[in-house]
């Protein structure tokens, strides 16, 4: 756990993540400018830090209703308007970027953060990049996984020696700056379904696993299957670490934290996926079993640490800006983490 | 309220037949839904390839946009080989999960011989039901001797279409009041 920075004994790690959507807000139909929406993300991250929380991460999204398609760009920024945070990609589409040019970046802002930069690495779940990129859908699989380990093997070798099917050879090639430790936590992003799950283990790749909604229980099975693959590919997966990732709302009660947070979700997705979020579902996000973190700030800590007896994870990320949350309402939630939610997780989770 | 027919083959004439008869029907009897009916043989429409259906183009994308936007569908299917055509399957294949989710749907199967009649209940229904659709249980099934000329001349079938018509707009706006009085007892 060392090796990706993560120290157990410390407690689970909790962050937030934006996919850097930029959507109306429901309640008065307006949008801020795309300026905006970049400058309250960077903001984010800054109060995110002032709260105690261990991470940020930014999210690459080539459509309508986004705004950092540039997400490393931003990332740049964030290396430099904070100190101690721990900063990263959710996810960077590795599939239609050339992984020299993305490990030059990273690499970049990690030297920039002074050592707090890490890649999450996905395939997609919208396709836009591929045309406007200059790729070929049918690709989707073999792209992804050639250049995700392409991106893996500059992490491990400074000098490299390539050749693929995707991207010109590399004789000799050292790829320069190096990270701060010469190295840097890259992880694979996982949609939440045990199959993708087990390519990350078999690789004995560490784990970002996003999720909607549902039963945690169910997720766990992707948790397990990760685990059982990695034992398969000879990897130790007590040496692996796992961050799960979703929707997180705190109201003074859990009806509130719904009737907040809903108009957001319901909006946003059937703008950016063509289908809302069902009520009878959303409803069920409340329960101490749902994996949506959403409620009053006691039911998310006990949700969030039986979710950690659940699935022994190392971090928890939240996305609570989806759908044109006003800023006001990030404010209050940053307080709510920091003031009751985070220090409860670490007493509880922490090893004495 | 919106009403989607969708005549599911390219070739042939006999389903499109019995869908303007359909969506007239529909029009006459409701003349303040909005209808549209879509021929699959007017729009060039590509192979689903297993992208997001917002992610597609030209009349791939209207049609699978037209047919998320609806309220409800009325579905006219031909049966080849003893089952859906192509061309039909590859509209669901385009859809995301749970696409027909709070929609209603109707259907009639044209075809060319009476021991095709179980088809749409063991090839279409399963699919709409794995999709989420409510289903309209009764479903029209025409022969080839019900058609001279590009009518239809049995009035069992006329009668039999009001029926589904009918059938089709009545679930939907009960459904959707059962689904508004719901929604209200969650407050948020």
């Amino acid at each position: 756990m060392e090796k990706y920075r993560i120290n157990p004994s410390k407690g689970l790690e909790l962050g937030l993540y934006t996919l850097g959507d930029h959507l109306p807000n429901p309640h008065t139909g307006e949008r801020i400018s795309a300026q905006q929406r970049l400058n309250e993300i960077i903001e984010l991250a800054q109060l995110a830090e002032q709260a105690g929380l261990d991470f940020f991460s930014v999210g690459e999204s080539h459509q309508d209703f986004f705004t950092t398609q540039a997400h490393s760009v931003v990332l740049g920024a964030l290396a430099q308007a904070t100190d101690k945070i721990k900063i990263a990609s959710s996810s960077t589409i590795i599939s239609t970027l050339d992984p020299v040019r993305v490990y030059e970046d990273f690499a970049t802002i990690d030297l920039i953060s002074d050592g707090r930069t890490e890649i999450v690495a996905g395939r997609a779940s919208r396709v836009g990049n591929f045309e406007l990129l200059g790729y070929d859908l049918r690709d989707y699989e073999g792209l992804f996984e050639e250049k995700f380990d392409l991106l893996r093997q500059i992490n491990e070798e400074e000098v490299i020696n390539w050749s693929g099917e995707y991207r010109a050879p590399l004789r000799n090639a050292r790829i320069l700056p190096r990270p701060k430790e010469g190295w840097m936590p890259i992880w694979r992003a996982v949609g939440g379904s045990p199959g993708s799950a087990r390519k990350a283990g078999y690789a004995g790749v560490p784990m970002f696993m996003a999720h909607l909604g549902g039963p945690a229980s169910v997720f766990k099975r992707t948790i397990d299957a990760y685990r059982d693959a990695a034992r398969q590919g000879g990897h130790d997966p007590a040496e692996l670490p796992i961050a799960t990732a979703g929707f997180f709302y705190a109201a003074e009660t859990s009806q509130q934290a719904l009737r907040d947070l809903y108009p957001h979700i319901n909006e946003g997705m059937k703008r950016t996926n063509g289908q809302g979020f069902p009520k009878q579902h959303f409803a069920q996000g409340v329960d101490p079993h749902n994996i949506m973190n959403i409620g009053s700030p006691q039911e998310i800590i006990e949700k969030i640490l039986y979710q950690h007896e659940l699935f022994g994870h190392q971090r928890y990320i939240a996305q609570m800006d989806f759908g044109g949350m006003p800023f006001d309402r990030l404010k209050k939630n940053i307080d709510i983490i920091g003031a009751e939610i985070l220090p409860a997780i670490k007493k509880y989770t922490a090893q004495k | 309220m919106k009403v989607v027919g969708l005549s599911g083959s390219i070739v042939g004439s006999k389903t499109r037949t019995a869908m303007d008869y359909t969506i007239e029907k529909l029009k006459e009897k409701y003349p303040d839904i909005e209808t549209e009916l879509i021929d699959l043989a007017d729009y060039d429409i590509q192979f689903s390839d297993g992208r997001h259906y917002l992610d597609y183009e030209g009349d791939t994308k209207y049609v699978t946009q037209t047919v998320m936007e609806a309220d409800a569908l009325i579905i006219g299917t031909p049966i080849f080989q003893s089952s859906i055509p192509a061309t039909l399957k590859n509209i669901f294949d385009l859809l995301p999960v749970n696409a027909f989710r709070d929609k209603v749907v109707g259907m009639l199967a044209t075809a060319g011989s009476p021991k095709h009649y179980l088809i749409v209940e063991q090839h279409l229904k399963p699919i709409l039901g794995y999709m989420k659709a409510q289903i309209v249980q009764t479903y029209v099934f025409i022969e080839e001797e019900d058609f001279y000329q590009k009518e239809i001349v049995n009035h069992d079938v006329l009668f039999r279409i009001e029926r589904l018509v009918e059938d089709t707009f009545v679930l939907t706006e009960t459904y959707q009041k059962v689904r508004e009085a719901e929604e209200a007892k969650y407050d948020f």
